[in-house]
């Protein structure tokens, strides 16, 4: 299933434009550019997670904030325990290995995504958004109230953390190294939404019944999706962390949650490349808009609202028209 | 003392509970009737706090304030209807949750646009300022437990509105069955339009009440509207009486867990890792009480959808 060839052709540009755009910024030397084009692919990458989750199953997690946290703190106390050379847990030395620290965050991810969603999967519609949402702020409240990381002040990572044979200081360096990121996940998300059990998750949105009816337990289809959604924003939390040197509760908090999910409507819902549409069409915003003016976000939320309520289909459907049912 | 204490504390999470059923009233309300999920509902309860900090400031009545934070949250609330929520009721809960998000950045930052970024403090009206002696020894601040009684009228109002009057029927048939009631000749768009305003008001009122404990800032109907979805997911979406068991218990679990897990811990481990640790598990409590009712019942203790 290639979808139409107009939403192919803006996939490619789409890839290529952000490919393209820290190597232009290196060439004029403005490496401020390839940061936030990184900000981009990393953003993309979580939203990716999500929309796995909401374009697929059409499950509004409002709560996926979590796991971007839990990905970051992962990335944060790791680092931070490497550096003060403590252990971690059980003797066990912290880390400044990114590949490390990625295992750690998918798992814990999954292994978080699994605990609440076999909650909140119980429920669904409305009580589902805001179960979602209340053990996200159970996991911010937390990190606020805990002291032994930062508390409320966060967590700073001295030196970014390593990755072998790539120099991760270098902006550019560590740019391609979220990017590539990003197109694994979204190859997995490709692969698995043309997959039996894609298929099955599709077929969960639009009717559990007949999905039960033909032997597969819709419960369990969406919960192995919701861990699968968690482990990916997980790895982009962790990401995050390191492009900003910095974990903070706010990266939990509620705003965070909306913010991803602005992301895959602005960029177009269950598309594949919605999320990177959106998160590079959102980063242009908060940059130029920030730069306009200081109360970027009271005009953010009038854009927010004129797409919600006008042009449903995103970017991706403005330019690519219609998805095509499948 | 220690009964003293306790007792206190069990006031301030009824307190805490009458205030949250105020924000859940009108959550819940406006999920039962027009099925919207309202996120905004927070700003309006900011909008409430604002009117009447900057009302009471100008004219140095409290009690001028507070009526004007019933108007202007009233007021808000019916603009934000005929201007946005109208057009949301047919959508799904997807572009509900994205619409009121953006609502929100708006309120917000345009608050923050015409006040400041600081806070602004509202004084409690003279006749409240004193303290009643408890049982026990010990005093309780008058204007808590006037409170706690303005969230119990509330709760008797909203009950006899809803159930004894023509706007209450309506409200009630809208729930059940909205082509019906449009197909009998109810104007059902000015009764979306009153609903949405009377919850609205609700939440004014609360900020306004609120706002003379607390700072009035941006910002801060944030907190409340996350908690107030706790208690109606608990309570059961859509039921008043829901709402107001429910806000009471997270009120009351909120407050005691803070005041009784640090004392607890204290018991077995050193004191600074035990505040520490029970401020911390305390912060999770409600959130995990409301799990476990949901793993129990997962449509609320009092669901109004059977």
């Amino acid at each position: 299933m290639m979808g139409n060839p107009r939403e192919t052709i803006l996939n490619l540009a789409l890839v290529l434009l952000l490919a393209a755009i820290p190597l232009v910024a290196t060439g004029m030397g403005e490496p401020f550019y390839v940061t936030l084009a990184t900000r981009m692919a990393i953003l993309a990458l979580a939203a990716v997670g999500l929309n796995f989750l909401l374009g697929l199953g059409g499950l509004v997690s409002f709560g996926h904030a979590a796991f971007f946290g839990i990905g970051g703190y992962v990335a944060g106390i790791a680092a931070t325990h490497a550096f003060n050379a403590e252990p971690l847990l059980f003797g066990l030395p912290g880390t400044n290995q990114m590949i490390v620290i990625w295992l750690a965050a998918v798992l814990l991810c999954g292994l978080a995504a699994l605990a609440i969603g076999v909650i909140s999967l119980r429920t669904s519609g409305v009580y589902f958004i805001m179960i979602t949402l209340a053990f996200a702020q159970m996991i911010y409240y937390f990190a606020i109230s805990w002291p032994a990381y930062g508390g409320e002040d966060g967590l700073s990572i001295y030196v970014r953390n390593g990755f072998p044979g790539v120099n991760t200081l270098n902006g550019l360096h560590f740019f391609y190294l979220c990017f590539g990121l990003l197109l694994a996940a979204l190859a997995v998300f490709s692969v698995l939404r043309n997959s039996r059990f894609g298929a099955a998750l599709e077929a969960s949105r639009q009717n559990q019944q007949r999905l039960a009816a033909v032997g597969i337990a819709p419960f369990r289809v969406k919960l192995v999706a919701f861990a699968i959604s968690g482990m990916i924003t997980g790895l982009a939390g962790a990401l995050f962390a390191d492009l900003n040197r910095f974990v903070s509760p706010s990266m939990l908090s509620w705003h965070m949650s909306g913010e991803l999910i602005v992301l895959i409507i602005l960029g177009g819902t269950g598309r594949l490349f919605g999320p990177v549409a959106g998160a590079m069409v959102y980063v242009l915003f908060e940059f130029y808009l920030g730069g306009v003016t200081e109360r970027w976000q009271f005009f953010l939320g009038l854009i927010l609202l004129g797409v919600v309520l006008f042009a449903r289909g995103g970017v991706v459907g403005l330019i690519a028209g219609k998805a095509r049912h499948g | 003392m220690q009964t003293a204490l306790l007792i206190e504390q069990i006031l301030n999470g009824l307190q805490f509970g009458v205030m949250l059923f105020l924000m859940a009233a009108g959550l819940t309300l406006i999920f039962g009737v027009m099925g919207l999920i309202n996120l905004a509902h927070g700003s309006l309860y900011m909008i409430g706090a604002f009117a009447c900090a900057t009302v009471a400031a100008a004219t140095g009545s409290f009690w001028l304030g507070l009526v004007a934070s019933l108007a202007a949250a009233a007021a808000a609330g019916a603009i934000v209807e005929v201007t946005v929520i109208r057009r949301l009721y047919d959508r799904d809960h997807l572009d509900q949750v994205l619409a009121t998000f953006a609502l929100i950045l708006i309120f917000s930052e345009g608050t923050r646009w015409v006040f400041g970024s600081f806070p602004l403090y509202l004084d409690i009206p003279p006749l409240l300022r004193g303290a009643l002696p408890l049982p026990g020894g010990g005093a309780y601040p008058a204007y808590r437990l006037a409170i706690i009684g303005v969230g119990i009228a509330v709760a008797v109002g909203l009950y006899l509105l809803i159930s004894r009057t023509r706007l209450g029927m309506r409200i009630r048939a809208g729930e059940s069955d909205r082509e019906m009631i449009a197909a009998l000749g109810v104007d059902i768009r000015t009764l979306y339009t009153v609903v949405f305003a009377l919850g609205a008001a609700l939440a004014g009122l609360a900020g306004a009440l609120v706002g003379a404990l607390q700072s009035v800032q941006v910002g801060m109907g944030e907190p409340v509207l996350i908690l107030a979805f706790v208690v109606i997911v608990i309570g059961g979406i859509g039921s008043i009486k829901g709402a107001l068991v429910g806000a009471v218990l997270v009120g009351v679990i909120d407050t005691l867990g803070r005041f009784l897990l640090p004392v607890a811990f204290a018991t077995f481990m050193d004191a600074s890792s035990a505040a520490g640790i029970g401020a911390a598990l305390a912060s999770m409590l409600i959130y995990v009480f409301m799990a476990l009712v949901l793993a129990i019942r997962p449509q609320g203790l009092f669901s109004a959808q059977g």
